[in-house]
């Protein structure tokens, strides 16, 4: 007989339950198969009702995100063969709230994403005959890093002050406006900073630094909010200490 | 303001409360709230170094009679004790210090390692210096 692994899934389906439960599904084990080859299995062999999000299943896309045996992952890049014998544990994103089975509501996040302004800002725009903004590999370098996030949400759900607090900015969205702070052709910080610099933006994280630790494509948000808060004090000092040097 | 307010009341969406104990859950979460606690100590040693000034201005006597109190066992595992947590304290800053700063060197990040290490080195400096004060320049 074939090796299996047992699946224990979260289900909640809010027209007949009050709360989530767990299902248990046998799946065949195959070593080149990820936990969301696993789910794929159970939709089309053994229940068709189960809902999840996912879509490019190589770690671009940023659907597949939910918590493995307690740990936040994407699925597509978590492999059965590190769980062996099992069972794996399958559970919507922590602090997010579900919508049913595997499913979560990220509308907060998104309210939060455009909250920072996520785009380059221009004083002035160059008329078109003037050609591309340029950049060097340097200022590319920059930023880079903080532009690879795919707003999966896995650091909302490793960060515990989000959890107790969800007006908390958070970590992805913390990051993202740093990718556009950094940016030599964006000329927004100043309005970005009035955001950020509330009381549920930077000065809310605590650094516990688990979004770091957890996040599937390097982003460092974590970094991003210490560098964010010491670019803020230095900017509070001046206005405060030298207020005719303030922009 | 609330930004979560349109989602708030959805009255079928299932939301979990975080448990007051969530920092049990998980190993790196214990360490960040030990972390946390550590600033007790922090404070503790600052009060403790108040009254040592204190007693050190009222004097020889007053000051003899300071550190006979500090001989106590309680005391001294007192201060052992909030000495760990300030090492702890210390030395878990130190790791972190490469997140916060990006420092570039003639377009190069300068690496973590480097950040860490030269703040070890910085603490190592004063710490030798302050032995040398100590044991009489």
């Amino acid at each position: 007989m074939a090796e299996t692994i047992t699946l224990e899934v979260a289900r909640y389906r809010p027209e007949q339950e009050m709360e989530p439960t767990f299902q248990q599904f046998e799946v065949p084990f195959r070593k080149d198969w990820v936990v969301l080859d696993a789910l794929n299995y159970i939709k089309d062999k053994l229940d068709t009702s189960l809902s999840y999000r996912w879509s490019c299943r190589m770690g671009v896309c940023g659907s597949c995100g939910m918590m493995v045996n307690d740990e936040p992952k994407l699925t597509c890049a978590t492999f059965l063969s590190d769980y062996m014998p099992g069972p794996v544990r399958v559970e919507p994103l922590r602090n997010f709230p579900v919508v049913r089975d595997l499913v979560i509501a990220m509308t907060d996040f998104m309210v939060k994403l455009q909250r920072v302004k996520p785009w380059l800002i221009r004083e002035q725009e160059k008329p078109l005959s003037d050609g591309e903004y340029l950049q060097t590999p340097e200022q590319l370098d920059d930023y880079k890093q903080f532009s690879m996030c795919i707003n999966c949400l896995i650091c909302y759900a490793a960060c515990p002050v989000y959890g107790l607090d969800p007006h908390f900015l958070g970590p992805a969205a913390i990051a993202l406006a740093q990718r556009y702070n950094r940016d030599s052709r964006d000329e927004g910080s100043q309005e970005r900073l009035d955001i950020l610099s509330q009381h549920d933006g930077i000065w809310g994280c605590t650094f516990v630094g688990e979004c770091t630790k957890v996040c599937p494509k390097h982003v460092d948000p974590a970094g991003a909010i210490q560098q964010y808060k010491l670019e803020a004090t230095k900017e509070w000092f001046k206005s405060f200490l030298l207020p005719w040097g303030a922009k | 303001m609330s930004q979560t307010a349109h989602t708030a009341h959805h009255p079928r969406w299932y939301r979990t409360r975080v448990s007051t104990y969530w920092w049990s859950r998980k190993w790196a979460y214990f360490l960040f709230i030990v972390r946390e606690l550590t600033s007790l100590a922090v404070a503790y040693f600052v009060v403790f170094t108040l009254m040592q000034i204190h007693a050190l201005r009222q004097g020889a006597e007053v000051y003899a009679e300071f550190q006979e109190w500090l001989r106590r066992p309680l005391l001294i595992s007192l201060n052992a004790i909030s000495l760990f947590f300030v090492l702890y304290h210390a030395i878990t800053w130190f790791n972190l210090a490469p997140r916060a700063i990006s420092a570039r060197f003639r377009g190069k990040r300068i690496p973590d390692l480097l950040i860490t290490a030269s703040n070890y080195g910085a603490w190592l400096v004063v710490s030798l210096g302050l032995v040398w004060l100590l044991s009489g320049g």
